[in-house]
């Protein structure tokens, strides 16, 4: 009897380690979220890492802000602005779209515009520039003999 | 030669030079601007490290120019800074507050006991979340604050005297007016 209970405690052991690693205490769906808004949001010590990927312990802190934050019913939206308050438009890996980075989202479609114009406008003066003289009665006579032994 | 050819060559050129001037004037591009310059210092109520009895908030500085300065007992470039910091006290130009930010009491406690004690006042910010109102994101950093308790200033790294004697005592002197 004894033996068996040994065995049946050696059996579920690693089960209830488990079943520990497998229950995360936190809500699923703030997780979630957490995930989504992190993965956009830069952090302040590795700059070329997200707030969800990095391990300096400033992030730690934020994420843990931002946990909380989700848990009293913010929104995204707030949590956002909660950040680029006091860290500014360098959070987010996204800038926003507003005057001063007009040049940076509607640059590069300014330069294709521009280019497409230019390159229209030189192949149709080239297009101008060769003039293709019309055959000779003599030529094309010679030309259809070409193409006639071809 | 068509002058429509010039074009991207300038495009190129003018790129070049804006590039130039800004890699000649040295600014360190991992430095954030901060967001909170001009704007009212975040309220906070934080106990002091020297006695944990008692309680501070920015509110009672008032009327007064000062200093915030993030430090932590586990910061090396606090350690190297702190002369600096000293020597500011003795000359009783403007008054610094620090910020002891994610520390251990007693490590605070001793470093200050070893280096000398710059501040008026510590407060014990452990957890970190002054710290995140303020949009620290690094240590040392200091803050100017202005007597309508307005961020005047953000000095992000070490005090040096350089940028004492050039940016932060003519500035204080200009507020203190």
């Amino acid at each position: 009897m004894k033996r068996a209970l040994f065995f049946i405690i050696l059996i579920a052991l690693p089960f209830s380690v488990i079943a520990k690693v497998a229950q995360p205490n936190e809500d699923p769906q703030i997780e979630q979220r957490m995930k989504n808004l992190t993965e956009q949001l830069r952090c302040l010590v590795c700059q070329n890492e997200t707030l969800a990927d990095s391990r300096a312990d400033l992030a730690e802190d934020l994420r843990k802000q931002i946990r909380e934050q989700m848990k009293a019913g913010k929104s995204d939206k707030e949590i956002i602005a909660y950040l680029t308050d006091r860290y500014g438009d360098f959070v987010l890996y996204k800038p926003p779209v507003k005057a001063t980075t007009y040049l940076l989202w509607f640059g590069p479609f300014v330069f294709l515009i521009g280019g497409t114009i230019l390159l229209y406008r030189f192949v149709r003066r080239r297009r101008e520039m060769i003039h293709e003289e019309p055959l000779t009665p003599d030529e094309r006579k010679q030309a259809e003999e070409i193409l006639r032994s071809a | 030669m068509n002058k429509y050819l010039l074009i991207p060559l300038g495009l190129f050129m003018v790129l070049v030079a804006v590039f130039f001037v800004v890699l000649l004037r040295g600014k360190d591009p991992h430095l954030v601007p901060s967001a909170l310059i001009n704007k009212p210092a975040p309220e906070f109520h934080l106990t002091e490290l020297g006695d944990p009895a008692k309680t501070f908030s920015p509110q009672q500085l008032r009327g007064k120019v000062w200093l915030l300065n993030i430090w932590g007992s586990w910061c090396v470039a606090c350690r190297e800074e702190h002369p600096v910091l000293i020597e500011l006290s003795r000359s009783g130009a403007v008054p610094i507050y620090g910020l002891d930010w994610k520390d251990k009491r007693e490590d605070a406690l001793s470093v200050l006991e070893e280096l000398g004690d710059p501040y008026v006042l510590n407060l014990s910010d452990f957890d970190g979340r002054v710290a995140v109102d303020y949009g620290v994101t690094g240590a040392p950093e200091t803050y100017v604050i202005d007597k309508n308790g307005v961020i005047r200033y953000k000095e992000v790294g070490q005090l040096t005297h350089e940028n004492l004697q050039q940016r932060i005592l003519p500035l204080v002197g200009e507020l203190n007016k």
